[in-house]
């Protein structure tokens, strides 16, 4: 009864997690697996890069949302804004990086869950404004932080971004998602209440909230622990 | 109408930019290499559709070519010292934060009160936004505000910002057109089957005779196909097709709803684990300049699992 599943493209699959596990570079990776999974489905060449070709035209609109924003970030950087965000938080004395995180991620699932997904996002919110806010929180507390202690709080910058947006916008009815679901449900000869779908979401959303909040307290520890480490070292 | 196309323009023209500024510019070791990669995404913007598609094809092939021998590097555009940057930020103050605010308001704006509005221009009647891409469109506009702003409060030239962008744009390197290439390949497999093969080999191997495995191996399965597709609108069709609508609904009676809702936010805990989520996991670590391409995926690591541990527990209870 299964006979007719073509099982080969399987190995573009295999192809990409080879790729990465090796660290070939990415774009290899990826173009080496469109020629394998187009190759095992015996496409011919031709028919392959013309695939190629038309889906890589079709999917330009989405590198624009990264692109968009930088002439104006770009601006702004020059003039100091970084510096700015930096100095605005060194103020605050009750400031640490793991809490002023926490606020970011809150404001930021909250705001998804009502829909507002563009409060926020890497080239507009994190990389002018959250990440160095957070580095400078670290730093007016401990001091001058070793580099990887620096490339950790960024990239905790940027995982905060992206798990309050995750996790919040699937609670908004009228997301892309819960649209998908209810067609493919419907598809399926089952009828689901788009509301019911968000809601039985919250209890995920709040689990990714307490269990990121408790990740962020645990940087906050390690940053004091390092500080203390760094500073014994020099004495 | 505003439509995307102004955008593809935008785009393109701030492309051809950046290979023109990198062509010239001597402090690039492997500024041909450079500027002839992005002269060739130029191309894909400004020419779109009107590429007949054997020839877009050859031309994504030779751009992944040049970044995957090396030859995309950034320029050494001098940079404004700390000291300026710092002076300056003291005397423009609040004032900074305004165009970056105005990306996030006029998106919003955009997309719930301009939404509907129409406009007439010499017997041409429409809507003002093109509705089929109502928040890139607003999003898009939002730039343009921000970046006029920008300008204004800054006292910088347009061209300044350009030249700006150019910096950004030559930090990221090949990184920015990952998540593209990364979308072609999803269509592909979506052309040559690999979810229908996926879905068979889960269903036919794992034994789901017990509740917690039936549970475990649906959060799972939405988890790990997401990590290898990248996407969780990818793997949601096929991991509910495969597990959750035969066994979870039609042996357990799971309601609906909870099914859907806790298998879409297991397919996002493997959106956080896979550096084929490029434009959230990969992009980013550029962005911000961080030498291990996979720190911010690290970084997610500690939230994503024990929450798809917590979604099993959540659909074995609610069930």
């Amino acid at each position: 009864m299964h006979t007719a599943v073509n099982l080969w493209p399987l190995l573009g699959i295999a192809v990409v997690v080879a790729g990465f596990l090796l660290r070939a570079h990415p774009v290899l990776v990826v173009v080496a697996a469109c020629a394998i999974t187009g190759l095992a489905a015996a496409f011919p060449v031709t028919h392959i890069l013309e695939s190629l070709g038309s889906a890589f035209i079709k999917t330009r609109n989405l590198p624009l949302i990264l692109l968009l924003p930088l002439a104006a970030i770009g601006l702004l950087e020059r003039a100091g804004l970084k510096e700015h965000a930096q100095a605005s938080i060194a103020k605050i004395r009750s400031a640490t990086t793991g809490r002023l995180l926490t606020v970011y991620l809150f404001v930021r699932e909250l705001a998804a869950a009502f829909g507002l997904t563009s409060l926020g996002g890497h080239p507009n919110m994190v990389r002018p404004l959250i990440a160095p806010m957070a580095e400078a929180a670290a730093e007016a507390r401990v001091g001058r932080l070793p580099e990887a202690l620096r490339h950790r709080i960024r990239a905790m910058s940027a995982a905060t971004d992206n798990v309050g947006l995750f996790f919040g916008e699937d609670v908004f009815v009228a997301f892309g998602a819960i649209v998908l679901m209810q067609t493919i449900l419907r598809a399926e000869g089952l009828e689901v209440d788009p509301l019911h779908m968000a809601l039985w979401g919250i209890p995920t959303a709040v689990s990714a909230f307490v269990i990121h909040a408790w990740n962020l307290r645990r940087l906050d520890r390690r940053i004091l622990r390092e500080a203390v480490n760094d500073t014994g070292l020099r004495q | 109408m505003i439509s995307l196309d102004v955008f593809y323009l935008l785009v393109g023209l701030l492309f051809a930019a950046t290979a023109v500024m990198n062509l010239r510019d001597r402090s690039n070791p492997r500024r041909v290499g450079t500027a002839l990669f992005w002269g060739l995404y130029a191309l894909v913007y400004l020419a779109g559709e009107r590429l007949p598609p054997l020839l877009a094809g050859l031309l994504m092939l030779a751009m992944a070519l040049i970044a995957g021998f090396n030859l995309v590097r950034p320029g050494q555009p001098q940079a404004v010292p700390e000291e300026v940057r710092r002076a300056s930020a003291e005397r423009l103050g609040h004032r900074l934060l305004l165009p970056a605010l105005a990306i996030p308001v006029v998106t919003m704006l955009g997309s719930t009160l301009l939404k509907d509005v129409r406009i007439d221009l010499r017997g041409w009647v429409g809507p003002l936004l093109d509705p089929k891409n109502l928040t890139l469109v607003s999003m898009g506009c939002g730039a343009i505000v921000a970046f006029a702003l920008a300008c204004r409060v800054t006292r910088a030239t347009p061209l300044q910002g350009v030249r700006e962008a150019r910096r950004l744009i030559d930090a990221m390197g090949w990184a920015v057109v990952l998540p593209h290439m990364l979308a072609v390949l999803g269509l592909l497999f979506a052309e040559a089957g690999v979810g229908k093969a996926v879905a068979h080999v889960t269903t036919s191997y794992i034994p789901m005779d017990s509740r917690l495995v039936a549970c475990a191996a649906f959060c799972v399965g939405m988890a790990l196909f997401t990590v290898v597709m990248g996407n969780g609108f990818a793997a949601f069709p096929v991991i509910a097709g495969g597990i959750g609508i035969p066994v979870l609904v039609g042996v357990y009676h799971a309601n609906p709803a909870v099914m859907a809702a806790i298998g879409m936010f297991s397919a996002y805990c493997g959106t956080l684990m896979t550096p084929m989520a490029a434009n959230f996991n990969v992009v980013p670590a550029a962005l911000l300049e961080l030498p291990d391409k996979n720190a911010v995926i690290k970084a997610q690591l500690p939230t994503a699992l024990p929450l798809l541990g917590v979604n099993i527990v959540l659909l074995y209870f609610l069930l």
